[in-house]
């Protein structure tokens, strides 16, 4: 009993918040790297390609969904930090400067992502939600893989970005997961206390290139996809 | 040289504040509180009430002289403390906004003056370390490596001025609160009360109200002291240290 109110009154603390948006961060951030990894089959013009691949881990059956469930509760631990850590600074810091100038030498690693996390990551929550509805519970159509039944992903794909509106509505979230990232990617290893002096200047840029290219793969997904269907 | 003056004046805790014009006749020598003081005695002279601002060493040890200069707390010079700011860097006829440090754990006393006690609850909850009393002890009696002697020295000249809060988008005090806890944890002096003070100054800094750090590193920036966030690193990993055993 008292070493479980330790931990959690560890976890709840200033840092221990920190510690779990940092590890919730990291995890999504593999994910999000295997899954654009995985998206990249669609380019096949062959549909079977991904379909097998969809069905590989359809066949992994309760293992899947166990980690499908991790990665929900992982989304939502982290979407709630997040939004408390936004509700807690509208608390500390009521009212702004009026006062305009800049510090020589820069204000810090501040940018335009870093101080729209909450909007990007808002933007992200009901993003999942309709991406997921759209192809994890969408209406794919049955198929046969090599005599086994398996779903048509690749054509549920296909048909959603032959419509320009679902490309752009793709291309516009998926550049604002780049600014989720850019910040992201450098705040989670400092969050984890992974630094040193002389190491935060290169992760700060390694940031920005590996959000870059997190965004331009997702988003080069629906644009090529539809600019071959037009 | 003219400046174009915009204070915030309140006259107490609980009054309503506001920007207030006034115009200065300053020469490129003075510091900026020298400037402040001339401003002073002008409105001394003309009846009014001098503007309440602290300030003490004027030699950037103290931590007093906090005013947030046109947005940048302790203004635009890199490294330097409000005292330590001269006159020189601004041109005849600019426009300088002089407001108070804001954070709600950090309440305006009166102009420029904001109640830091905040942070001495924070020293007090874990910021120290205990030392038999008696004869003062030999120099060098502890050997402390020369790299760790260092490290733990330039998170040592953190001097408490609130700037970092100052600076913060979410009011966080953590990096006041790590500089203390990154010098003592690399110190043995430090180590009999290790734990227990990270998790206590930790506790104390969301007590009083400060933010949670989103890693900005807006704090680093304002920093007259030019302490990194890399000491908010440290205290992380003491804090997990801690936790765990
Ligand atoms: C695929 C989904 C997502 C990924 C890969 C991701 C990634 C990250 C990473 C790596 C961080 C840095 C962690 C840290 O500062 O320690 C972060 C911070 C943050 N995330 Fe996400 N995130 C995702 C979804 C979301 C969602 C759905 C929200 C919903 C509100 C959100 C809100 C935030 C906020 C507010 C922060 C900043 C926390 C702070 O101020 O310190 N994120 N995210
Ligand atoms: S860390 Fe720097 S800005 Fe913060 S109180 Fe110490 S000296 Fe001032
Ligand atoms: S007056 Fe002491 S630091 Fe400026």
């Amino acid at each position: 009993m008292e070493s479980q109110s330790r931990v959690t009154t560890a976890l709840t603390s200033q840092v221990g918040r920190k510690i779990l948006t940092g590890v919730t961060g990291v995890l999504l951030v593999f994910f999000v790297i295997g899954h654009l990894l995985g998206n990249l089959q669609l380019l096949d013009p062959d549909p079977n390609l991904f379909n097998s691949y969809g069905k590989k881990l359809h066949d992994f059956g309760l293992l899947l969904y166990i980690v499908e469930v991790a990665l929900a509760l992982l989304i939502l631990i982290h979407a709630v930090i997040g939004i408390s850590i936004f509700a807690k600074k509208l608390k500390a810091r009521k009212g702004g400067y009026k006062g305009v100038g800049v510090k020589e030498g820069g204000m810090g690693k501040q940018s335009l992502a870093s101080r729209t996390m909450i909007i990007t990551g808002v933007v992200l929550l009901i993003f999942l939600v309709v991406h997921i509805l759209q192809f994890r519970f969408g209406p794919a159509a049955d198929m046969m893989i090599d005599g086994e039944k398996a779903l048509d992903l690749h054509g549920l794909v296909m048909s959603t970005f032959a419509n320009i509106w679902w490309v752009l509505f793709y291309v516009g979230v998926m550049l604002l997961i780049g600014f989720h990232l850019r910040h992201g990617i450098w705040s989670m290893l400092q969050s984890l206390g992974m630094m040193k002096p002389r190491w935060s200047k290169g992760i700060h840029g390694a940031a920005l290139v590996i959000g870059l290219l997190l965004a331009v793969g997702f988003l080069l997904l629906p644009v090529i996809i539809y600019l071959r269907q037009a | 040289m003219k400046l174009h003056l915009k204070v915030w004046r309140q006259n107490g805790p609980h009054e309503e504040g506001k920007l207030v014009p006034y115009q200065v006749e300053a020469n490129p020598h003075m510091s900026f509180l020298e400037m402040m003081d001339v401003l002073n005695e002008q409105l001394i002279k003309a009846g009014e009430d001098p503007v309440e601002f602290d300030h003490d060493c004027r030699e950037g040890i103290c931590g007093s002289c906090n005013m947030v200069i046109n947005g940048v707390p302790h203004g635009p010079l890199k490294g330097t403390a409000t005292c330590q700011l001269h006159m020189r860097h601004y041109k005849d006829g600019d426009t300088v906004v002089v407001e108070p440090w804001r954070a709600e754990a950090f309440p305006v006393i009166r102009d420029l003056v904001v109640d830091r006690a905040a942070f001495d609850r924070i020293i007090a909850a874990g910021g120290y370390v205990s030392v038999d009393t008696g004869s003062a002890p030999d120099a060098n009696a502890i050997p402390i490596e020369k790299n760790k002697a260092e490290m733990a020295f330039d998170y040592a000249t953190c001097i408490g001025c609130g700037a970092c809060v100052a600076a913060c988008p979410n009011a966080s005090a953590s990096l006041f609160t790590a500089s203390k806890i990154a010098h003592l944890s690399l110190l043995p002096q430090g180590n009999a009360e290790r734990k227990t003070r990270v998790l206590r100054m930790v506790e104390q800094m969301e007590k009083e109200g400060f933010g949670d750090c989103s890693n900005h590193g807006a704090c680093e920036a304002a920093c007259p002291k030019e302490i990194p966030i890399d000491a908010i690193a440290i205290m992380r990993r003491e804090y997990v240290k801690a936790a765990l055993s």
